[in-house]
């Protein structure tokens, strides 16, 4: 939980997770995913929430690149280029740490 | 109702007017209320049941002092138990040895620090209490060990306005992963302080070059949340998210508001929990409904384009300035009074001396029984020019 002192650039080296303060929580009432944050609300969508759920501080990006590949069945560059592009959003919001 | 009324997503708990500070533009109201005023713990953890049911993800609480309240932790551990999260918006004095851990355990998701000046003299003067500032930089450090996200809060106006980029190497310094850089809203309190908060137009320019300099620069360090100050506006901010749209707050005595300052409306009679569910005031009162969606607007907002942007602007400011809380908020330039608002920092700064140089016999602290009446606020007035 230290503080950072610069911005982490993300790489398919990167081992993303989220912080603990950072959750994503199903809300029957609303029948969507929210991610809940410091005074924030998100509401991310199906591709964000499978990218997200995969950021255990155990697999590398380019693991979680290749299983997305498979999943959506497109080309891993294309893949690679989106979640390093959307990572990098949220590790700049501090919502995830990479 | 034109728009489709939601559930709420956050909600505001001030759990006591009781507060170690003083600040001269405390949001809370002009009359406080007394301890023996403020619900008990199973009253609001009963609030808290139905404020999750009825949709709440996310509670701030405040006061006051929230952290006066003896059962925090057991108002904390209720909502987490729901899975709300939780957010402790404290001025961080007086926290006693271990209760931050123990209000970690219970389950608090984040702590949100004031702090009233960069300095140790600007925090000590404006809270109107000696030592607060070490105080305060030592429950941060504390609030860090113990692992919570930490949220540097800096209200700003004319005292401290110059104090921006210290502010900004505090919160850096402190571990937080926010600031917020806050112009004080003026409501209740920051009213009748006005002519002493009110910063001069070169320091607003200044201070929002440096906060847009130091977003960028600290793009992954630290996320900076500015509240722009609405005298200096074009539009106006979106109060709330929208009157009664998705946030709401209750008072230390179970009253259910829109908005800190809503009880400044006179034509409005709020609703007590538990006298009313949550639910019921959320979707029936009269005073929640009265200036929802976009049907209650007058021109020019009736037919803006902005009208689902900033949804009118703030009621209080449009009741405070306008005289009508129907009124486009005259922070809006398209609003025929946006020139009252101009006049109004003129007044301010014809009356004020140099800012960091202020005495603070000007102010007028926020206490129980110091609420200045229509009189005595002149009497006031007069001692703050006198004082110059």
């Amino acid at each position: 939980m230290t503080a950072l002192s610069h911005r982490t650039l993300v790489t398919m080296a990167s081992v993303p997770s989220l912080p603990t303060h950072v959750r994503i929580q199903y809300d029957p009432l609303r029948q969507a995913h929210a991610v809940l944050a410091p005074e924030k609300v998100f509401w991310p969508n199906e591709i964000s929430l499978d990218i997200l759920r995969k950021c255990d501080g155990a697999r590398p990006v380019s693991a979680i690149v290749a299983e997305l590949a498979v999943e959506y069945d497109a080309g891993e560059d294309d893949v690679a280029a989106d979640v390093i592009e959307f990572l990098q959003e949220w590790s700049d919001k501090l919502l995830v740490r990479a | 109702m034109s728009v489709q009324l939601l559930p709420p997503i956050g909600m505001l708990a001030e759990l006591t007017h009781r507060c170690p500070l003083q600040c001269p533009y405390c949001s809370n109201p002009l009359e406080l209320l007394k301890a023996n005023r403020e619900l008990d713990t199973s009253t609001w953890i009963e609030l808290f049941n139905e404020a999750a049911d009825l949709g709440v993800l996310q509670v701030h609480l405040s006061g006051g002092e929230p952290t006066l309240r003896r059962d925090l932790e057991q108002l904390i551990a209720a909502l987490a138990g729901r899975g709300v999260y939780t957010n402790l918006i404290t001025a961080g004095i007086g926290i006693a040895e271990g209760r931050i851990e123990a209000l970690a355990d219970a389950g608090l998701d984040h702590l949100q620090l004031s702090f009233q000046g960069a300095r140790a003299e600007t925090t000590d003067l404006i809270g109107n209490m000696r030592g607060s500032h070490e105080k305060k930089l030592d429950t941060a450090r504390r609030a860090r060990a113990a692992g919570l996200p930490l949220t540097i809060n800096a209200p700003v106006h004319r005292l401290n306005i110059e104090q921006v980029p210290e502010f900004i190497d505090m919160a850096l310094g402190l571990g937080a992963e926010r600031l917020e850089i806050a112009n004080v809203q003026y409501a209740g309190w920051a009213i009748a302080n006005r002519n002493a908060l009110m910063p001069d137009r070169d320091a607003v320019l200044r201070q929002m070059d440096i906060v847009e300099a130091a977003r960028e620069r600290l793009v992954g360090i630290m996320n900076i949340d500015f509240v722009p100050p609405d005298y200096f506006a074009t539009y106006p901010k979106p109060c709330m998210g929208g009157w009664a749209r998705d946030a709401f707050m209750v008072t230390p005595d179970g009253t259910v508001l829109p908005c800190h300052a809503a009880q400044t409306i006179p034509s409005l009679t709020f609703e007590r929990f538990p006298e009313r569910g949550l639910a019921e005031i959320w979707v029936d009162s009269p005073a929640f409904n009265a200036f929802r969606g976009t049907d209650w607007m007058l021109e020019p907002c009736r037919t803006c384009d902005r009208r689902e942007i900033d949804w009118g602007g703030c009621r209080c400011q449009a009741m405070a300035i306008a005289g009508n809380a129907s009124a486009t908020d005259p922070a809006c330039v398209l609003s025929p009074l946006h020139g009252r608002m101009a006049a109004l920092v003129e007044e301010a700064i014809a009356t004020a001396g140099p800012s960091d140089a202020r005495s603070p016999e000007a102010l007028i602290w926020r206490r129980i029984g110091g609420a200045p009446t229509a009189e005595g606020h002149e009497t006031r007035q007069g001692a703050a020019v006198l004082a110059e």
